[in-house]
């Protein structure tokens, strides 16, 4: 009983809405006074209405832009007036009015329409809107203010912006604002000086905005004449046939200022002449004969003759239009001042982008040799101290980095995952070197070549094998949360945090080697049996322990190294072949048998490969070529690597 | 003075039996072939496998040169195979710009006017570098169009380049396995190269349709297959040759000894150089030619063929079938690749352990690699030492001693005398 009691208020409620809106509200008469435009809602003539509103000065003006952009306005098909409503469910709105906020009531939707602004209206509303949000109360908003002017900035936020520079309390969007202020100045300032100012006050800054505000400044068109004007927008004088400008475009050009008779393609040339066929015949001159350019140029010059054609312009005429004619550049972004402050200012922005730029790129050759560097110390060891040719050992690197993803299909976590999986990579390959040196590499120890076909073959093996196990797809190896990112300098040098870490993880492995090889006795003994096995085993050493212990220690590096590639780059099977050449390359460019030479190997190696990006960026192939022809070449000058062993240890 | 009467050499036929033997065996092998061949024959073999068998042959040829290198030279090059894929794309050119221009020629023979030589040089470099993005001929396509410069660039491309490398190599006295990675290092920069689309040799596409010959597309296949069998058994037979009567004179020695004991011979008098860079050069020159008569039979070439992987493959062949020996290389190569495609074309029975079945297309690579450590590890003379033992022959006693101090010597189980 209760309940139907209930649905009838409800049903009378709906019936009739309560009539408290008040219709002479001067918000609600502004937009009575613009609905014929707001409710044919083209984009194309709704700008007045958008700027009444904007411009009205009243406060409620914020509130129906608002509503308005996000389609939560609604008219009242019988009154006319506007509301705006909160849909309840699909037929019941609650209704709000403009003039106070206040709520009307709870209404069906049949007595309204929804005024469904499409996205250029949207737009043009928002651009309207960034006035009032730039004075907003709330931060985030004017923030986001911000934001939008920066998307797509317009003369009209000049003026707001300034207008609410004063009313600004908080400290990081005023200065937001000032920067602002001053790039719109260089666009839209009034005057001249004015924008002088404002370009000269962000000299040497390297903001990509900065530059974004200044190239337009200097767009030029190119045109051409027969004598070189006289007038300061003027930029450089072209040459027909430069980079710049060739020599079709600069007679297009001509073309266009009609100063010069058109020029017909090859394509509309034969076109024209296979038109005029007739007879087996085009002007007289046999089909058959018309197999060369010069043939076919004369047919058709003599079609034009016979006034069948256009007549066009032979090379001759072209040759002597470009010659006849100066072709430069205006400038048409600026007035000349403004141009010359901001090729100035562009220009010690531009010096200090390339000098950053270098600090960039030498970070990135920095981190790419600290990989190479990586890649190679197992082999520094292996191939270095002992002598040994390891073919396998990018396959050590591949296992450790597999070690890696097989503990982070265990351990979720992905911190405590590297934790583990650094000494269980090391565990893994150490033991695999062990067995490798143990069951092939002992019994050719004085036959290098025999060594590096052998170890070959094991590393063809593991591959595959590696393959057969986990597929050819490449498997993630996932950083942890505090190795995303990247360290940003300015907007132009950055380093992410996982690069860094591997330069850390080479230094502490540089460090571990020389420990090891300087201060523990293992790398006493190792060096002893290096340098010569006999009397170190009269010694008391046992050279097979050493030499197993070594090559172990060796493959254990490259499982950790593995991990940190892993981290990098993708896990795949072929990762290892990947590195093995350029690992052989450091190794052998920096000089065999010295840790220091291993690492000026890698600087070199990385830097070399990182400087010839440089000047080829699209081309890693192409640097990777050039790299590996200048080791070669390198080689055959100091054939023992950067730093040679001298005297006796270089004989052992 | 009085004439000393030197002793009458003999025929050089008399004095390498093994010589006659395997030329012999080869053309009882290419006449069988033949008469059981689709194109000649009664039709038992398919012409693909008449393919498979003809690339084999050009494979025991590169082989071939890979002891020369290797096995008498001691010279470990990794670059061999990288010559081999020069050689099939300096063939690969003029077959693809020759049957490329027919095409293009015909579809303008239909146009209402005669092609311009312009028109015709463009149509032919749109198909072939349409899809690298270009349509315009490299300057290294300059003799594309011509059969004989393209043949010559065969033997001078791979050849110039080993002279080149070599002179710098040796002249610096990078021996062993510095020159071994320097080699491989070169292949590694060559097929990095390659595969670059603007190299001008259509990136990682390569060249195709290589099998088709150019004005001969009504001549089938099988006919066709059995032409480049015929020339590669021709090649085989004249490469051993060649191969034998280079290691068998005074020449040979030199190499040989140079293979052991290279300062020794230095301190002789010997230009170890020159001798070094006859043989390096003479090699990549076999390897070319063997190049450009295996892939119009593979029927294409692309910059993975030129990988170091297939370099030190070639080592693997020639290991396995004994190094230092001609027959051992011929041997192993046309073992270990005809096994390679019967194990990888799914052929071999897979084996059933129950928990596990081993495909051999997944595990070949897998037994490859360990036999090849086997091979090192255990027997050293490789297939070709199953020889000795039908022919008696005893390895000398040399108490565990290299034949030589150098890297590439032969090993006391090597040594055949």
């Amino acid at each position: 009983m209760l309940r139907f009691a209930a649905l009838i208020s409800v049903c009378l409620m709906l019936a009739a809405p309560s009539s408290a809106q008040q219709a002479d509200a001067p918000i609600q008469q502004l937009i009575q006074s613009q609905s014929d435009l707001i409710l044919k809602s083209s984009r194309r003539s709704i700008g007045p209405a958008i700027d009444a509103l904007a411009n009205s000065g009243l406060p409620e003006a914020q509130v129906v832009l608002d509503k308005w952009q996000t389609r939560e306005m609604w008219v009242n098909e019988e009154t006319g007036l506007f509301v705006y409503a909160e849909e309840i469910d699909r037929d019941t709105l609650r209704i709000f009015d403009f003039a106070d906020g206040s709520e009307i009531g709870v209404v069906s939707d049949d007595g309204f329409d929804q005024i469904k602004p499409n996205s250029g209206i949207r737009g043009l509303i928002g651009t309207a809107l960034v006035q009032f949000q730039l004075s907003d109360p709330n931060p985030e908003t004017r923030q986001r203010a911000l934001d939008a002017i920066e998307r797509g900035a317009e003369e009209s936020h000049l003026a707001a912006l300034r207008a609410s520079l004063a009313s600004e309390t908080d400290e990081t969007i005023l200065a937001r604002k000032k920067r602002l202020e001053r790039l719109l100045t260089i666009a839209y300032g009034a005057t001249n000086q004015e924008r002088i100012e404002a370009i000269q006050s962000f000299g040497g800054d390297l903001g990509v905005d900065v530059r974004a505000a200044l190239n337009p400044l200097l767009a030029v068109r190119v045109e051409a004449a027969e004598t070189l004007p006289e007038a300061d927008d003027i930029g450089r004088v072209l040459e027909p046939g430069s980079e710049v400008l060739s020599r079709d475009e600069a007679y297009e050009l001509l073309v266009r200022a009609d100063l010069a008779k058109p020029r017909i393609s090859l394509e509309d040339q034969r076109n024209a002449l296979i038109e005029n066929i007739s007879d087996g015949q085009v002007a007289g001159i046999q089909v058959a004969m018309l197999d060369s350019q010069s043939a076919r140029d004369m047919a058709y010059a003599a079609l034009a003759d016979q006034g069948t054609v256009t007549p066009v312009a032979t090379e001759a005429e072209v040759d002597e239009r470009l010659a006849n004619h100066v072709f430069y550049e205006r400038y048409i972004g600026a007035p000349p001042e403004v141009v010359v402050a901001a090729q100035l200012a562009l220009k010690s922005i531009e010096n200090k982008v390339a000098l950053n730029q270098t600090f960039d790129l030498s970070l990135d050759a920095l981190s790419l040799a600290s990989i190479y560097f990586l890649a190679a110390i197992g082999l520094a060891i292996t191939f270095g101290v002992m002598g040994v040719i390891n073919m396998a050992h990018g396959e050590f690197i591949m296992m450790g980095a597999y070690t890696g993803y097989v503990v982070q299909l265990f351990i979720p976590d992905y911190t405590l995952s590297i934790l583990v999986a650094i000494p269980l990579a090391f565990a893994v390959t150490f033991g695999a070197g062990v067995a490798m040196e143990r069951l092939v590499i002992r019994w050719l120890y004085h036959r290098p070549l025999e060594t590096l076909l052998a170890t070959f073959g094991i590393s063809i093996a593991l591959q595959q094998i590696a393959k057969n196990i986990f597929g050819t797809q490449a498997r993630p190896l996932t950083a942890p949360g505090w190795l995303d990112g990247s360290l940003v300098i300015n907007d132009i040098v950055s380093i992410s945090y996982i690069r860094i870490a591997i330069f850390v993880l080479a230094l502490l492995f540089l460090a571990l080697f020389l420990f090891v090889m300087n201060r523990t006795r293992l790398g006493l003994e190792v060096r002893a049996v290096t340098q010569n096995p006999r009397m170190a085993a009269s010694m008391g050493i046992n050279p097979d322990k050493i030499n197993m212990l070594t090559f172990g220690f060796g493959s254990g590096i490259a499982g950790i190294a593995g991990v940190a590639i892993g981290l990098y780059a993708k896990v795949t099977s072929e990762m290892g072949s990947d590195y093995i050449v350029q690992s052989f390359m450091t190794v052998v460019v920096g000089g065999v048998g010295n840790i220091w030479g291993t690492l000026l190997g890698a600087t070199m190696v990385g830097f070399l490969q990182k400087g010839i990006e440089w000047f080829n960026p699209s081309n890693t192939l192409a640097a990777q070529t050039y790299m590996i022809l200048f080791i070669i070449l390198f080689i055959q000058f100091r054939p023992k690597g950067i730093i040679a062993l001298k005297g006796r240890a270089a004989e052992a | 003075m009085t004439e000393v009467a030197l002793p009458r050499r003999q025929p050089f036929a008399l004095r390498f039996p093994s010589v006659m033997v395997f030329l012999a065996i080869l053309a009882l092998f290419t006449v069988g072939v033949t008469i059981l061949s689709e194109g000649f024959g009664i039709g038992v073999i398919s012409t693909s496998f008449v393919k498979t068998l003809g690339k084999t042959l050009c494979l025991c040829l590169v082989a071939l040169a890979m002891d020369l290198v290797w096995g008498y030279c001691g010279i470990l090059s990794l670059g061999h195979m990288a010559f081999f894929g020069l050689g099939g794309y300096a063939i690969g050119m003029w077959l693809m710009y020759a049957r490329t221009e027919i095409i293009v020629l015909e579809s303008l023979a239909a146009a209402p006017l005669p092609p311009t030589p312009q028109e015709v040089s463009d149509g032919i470099a749109t198909q072939i570098f349409g899809v690298v993005g270009a349509s315009e001929f490299p300057p290294i396509w300059a003799f594309a169009h011509s059969l004989p410069l393209q043949l010559a660039a065969v033997v001078i491309v791979p050849g110039l380049l080993a002279l080149v490398f070599g002179w710098l190599a040796f002249r610096s006295r990078v021996t062993g396995v510095y020159l071994s990675i320097l080699t491989q290092a070169m292949t590694l920069a060559l097929s990095l190269h390659l595969f670059q689309n603007d190299s001008g040799l259509r990136g990682n596409n390569g060249l195709s349709g290589l099998q088709n010959l150019p004005g001969l597309s009504e001549v089938p296949q099988s006919i066709v297959s059995m032409w480049f069998f015929w020339g590669s058994a021709l090649a085989l037979a004249l490469g051993y040759i060649l191969c034998a009567w280079v290691v068998s004179g005074k020449f040979g020695s030199v190499i040989r000894a140079i293979r052991d004991d290279e300062a020794r011979v230095r301190f002789l008098g010997y230009p170890v150089e020159t001798f070094k860079l006859v043989i390096f050069t003479l090699t990549a020159v076999i390897a070319g030619i063997a190049g450009a008569l295996y892939y119009p039979q593979a029927g294409i070439i692309n910059p993975a063929e030129i990988a170091p992987i297939a370099s030190i493959y070639l080592a693997v062949w020639v290991a396995i079938g004994g190094r230092g020996r001609l027959y051992g290389a011929v041997i192993g190569a046309a073992f270990v690749s005809l096994l390679s495609t019967w194990f990888t074309g799914g052929q071999a029975p897979d084996i059933n352990l129950g928990f596990y079945t081993i495909s051999w297309v997944d595990w070949w690579t897998v037994l490859l690699g360990l036999s090849f450590v086997g091979v090192t590890l255990f027997a050293p003379k490789g297939i070709g030492g199953l020889v000795d033992i039908l022919i008696d022959q005893k390895s000398p006693n040399r108490h565990g001693a290299d034949l030589g101090p150098d890297q590439g010597a032969l090993r006391e189980q090597e040594a055949d005398k």
